[in-house]
């Protein structure tokens, strides 16, 4: 491992981000002796059982009680150690939202939270096992940083700039089987601050999670359309970077926002928010599941239906860029 | 060891106070859980002023023994324990659910000293006092974790979760109450779910069971302390108690679950405290 880094994964943009999350968790255990990793009976599926080969002692298995894990997190947090807890991100945000809340961020406790399957990337399990509501959910719970990383290496980095973060974070990734974005962990992860993945002066693409991969191959294409897109990785949902959000709404005036979950309340309402109080008028559309249960299907098939892959991408460009942006004060034609 | 007679008679005191004190706070707060926090007030005393190991000038000890009030909206009581026993200046309590106050109705762990867990939404406490007696173990302490529920409380599962999850790990530095006081909200626990036999719902989930009565020193004394000698799985002591407990115009009455007093109401409760422990006390 070079040094100055905190852990190292050979092959690390072949692996699925929770291969990645769960090799990174049990390297970082040497050097945090105060991690307790937590499952509730999924420990393979969620990778969180690698910290539990390596360290049995501080590996706990509660059975299938994801509400008693988070509250046992509490309580070992509140003991002086530094839970990490890992289960489905549907379990998470929605059977244990109270939990989260109330035990682990009403008292802001120092309890990591990496939570998988979110969005439609379990596709072929159903809406029981989706979660597109997660970052809408866990955003609006106070003192909690709410992170989707790209992919696998910035899954990594995640995971490890949470053990320096203070408070409980929620780190949601995906089923994982999408291309990487990032060959290697060293390309400056910083939590909060939104990573531009391409210069572009027409139009910006503002993407989280698996909307990265999609964002960029769009680019690609609006590229040889003679567009120029910016994209922009907005792994951080909160606190979200406001300054790479106006900057944007100035250089290129149209934004679209790519996520896998609900339109409602998660990485678009997050920086429509921004836009709206910037007071400056911007063409905006947002992308990701349009308020419904999601069908079953292999989730690249989803990501199709619900147009936001690259083909659903490009189309919403030529969309917003056919919008004529207002920027008088003349309001009558509006209404 | 044994409450001697004299150790008796000075919780028995202490208990007088602390009701008189609940009476007198839920008079100036204009309403609180005053039958629990009156049902629970025995177990509270018995602990903190003879069995935790706490020192209230370091409430962040971190070898001190945990207590969770799991019933959170027991807060009252707590408070007066905790203001009692100089965790802070009790006349902030005259502040209780006032705006901008420290103190509502369910304590606040960032903002009371003394409150190990904010809680208040029920069968919350018993998971996170597992958390803390599993982090007792990982931390190679000492210290003890106590944690007390109300009986309708046990209708959340969550709290069946948490039993599993310390008797697997047979977690015998953790000690459980149940403020069996035989009322919930809208009425008898036995009438809108059944409870019972609750000791052998807890026997079947791998605890210890002791049951007795929850205003009687002498007997709490006793399965606190039996209860420390108990080991490879946790212990749950079932305290028989009466919502009220003191206050004629409150006893068993499931509408005093939570209520607020004028001051004729308030003179009358305090008035019903001092005939009860003058009875006792002479």
């Amino acid at each position: 491992m070079a040094e100055g880094m905190t852990w190292s994964v050979t092959d690390g943009d072949k692996l699925t981000q929770a291969e990645v999350y769960g090799e990174v968790l049990s390297q970082l255990g040497d050097r945090y002796p105060d991690i307790v990793a937590l499952t509730a009976d999924l420990a393979t599926s969620t990778k969180i059982g690698r910290f539990g080969r390596k360290y049995p002692d501080r590996f706990i298995n509660v059975g299938i009680a994801e509400n008693t894990m988070f509250g046992l997190a509490a309580g070992l947090a509140q003991a002086g150690l530094r839970p990490v807890v890992s289960t489905f991100a549907v379990f998470t945000a929605l059977r244990s939202a109270e939990q989260v809340r109330t035990d682990i961020c009403y008292q802001n406790l120092n309890v990591k939270i990496i939570a998988t399957h979110a969005g439609i990337s379990f596709g072929q399990a159903g809406s029981t096992h989706h979660c597109t509501e997660d970052l809408a959910v866990l955003r609006s719970f106070p003192n909690m940083t709410v992170i989707a990383p790209a992919d696998g290496m910035e899954t990594g980095n995640a995971v490890a700039a949470s053990m320096e973060w203070p408070g409980p974070v929620y780190i949601r990734i995906g089923r994982g089987f999408e291309p990487p974005v990032n060959r290697t962990q060293d390309y400056g992860y910083t939590i909060g601050k939104a990573i531009t993945m391409k210069e572009g002066k027409d139009i910006t693409l503002i993407a989280c999670g698996v909307g990265v991969h999609h964002a960029l191959r769009a680019a690609e294409v609006l590229e040889k359309q003679g567009l120029s897109a910016r994209v922009i990785n907005m792994h951080t949902i909160k606190p979200i970077d406001r300054e790479a959000i106006i900057q944007a709404v100035k250089d290129t005036r149209r934004i679209i926002t790519i996520e896998d979950h609900n339109i409602m309340g998660g990485l678009g309402s997050a920086v429509a928010e921004v836009i709206v109080e910037s007071g400056k008028a911007c063409g905006f559309r947002k992308l990701g599941i349009p308020d419904c249960f999601s069908i079953v299907g292999y989730p690249e098939d989803l990501y199709h239906h619900y147009k936001f892959d690259a083909d659903g991408i490009v189309e919403t460009v030529s969309e917003i860029m056919r919008m004529e942006i207002e920027e008088d004060e003349d309001w009558e034609d509006e209404v | 060891m044994p409450l001697t007679q004299e150790e008796i008679k000075e919780l028995t005191r202490k208990a007088w106070d602390i009701r008189k004190a609940i009476v007198d706070i839920t008079y100036t707060c204009g309403g609180s859980h005053i039958g629990g926090s009156l049902s629970e007030t025995d177990v509270l005393v018995a602990l903190y002023y003879k069995y935790l190991n706490i020192d209230p000038a370091r409430p962040d000890w971190e070898d001190r023994d945990r207590f969770i009030l799991s019933k959170g909206h027991g807060g009252i009581g707590w408070a007066a324990v905790l203001g009692d026993k100089g965790y802070f200046d009790k006349a902030l309590l005259k502040n209780f659910n006032k705006t901008g106050s420290p103190f509502g109705m369910h304590l606040d762990s960032l903002k009371v000293k003394g409150c190990d867990a904010s809680t208040g939404s029920l069968g919350h406490g018993l998971a996170i006092a597992t958390g803390l007696a599993m982090g007792a173990r990982l931390r190679k302490k000492d210290y003890r974790t106590y944690c007390m529920m109300g009986d309708g409380e046990l209708c959340e599962g969550t709290v069946w979760e948490a039993a599993i999850l310390a008797s697997h790990h047979k977690l015998d530095n953790l000690t459980a109450f149940v403020d069996r006081n035989g009322l919930m909200i809208d009425g008898m626990t036995e009438v809108i779910t059944t409870l019972e036999p609750l000791p052998d719902k807890f026997k079947a989930f791998g605890w210890e069971i002791l049951v007795v009565d929850g205003h009687d020193f002498a007997a709490i004394g006793g399965a606190i302390e039996k209860a420390w000698a108990i080991k490879g799985r946790p212990t749950v002591i079932i305290c028989n108690t009466v919502k009220g407990r003191c206050v004629d115009l409150m006893e068993n009455q499931a509408q005093w679950h939570y209520g607020g007093l004028n001051s004729d109401l308030r003179d009358q409760a305090l008035a019903c405290i001092d005939t009860h422990y003058k009875g006792i006390l002479g």
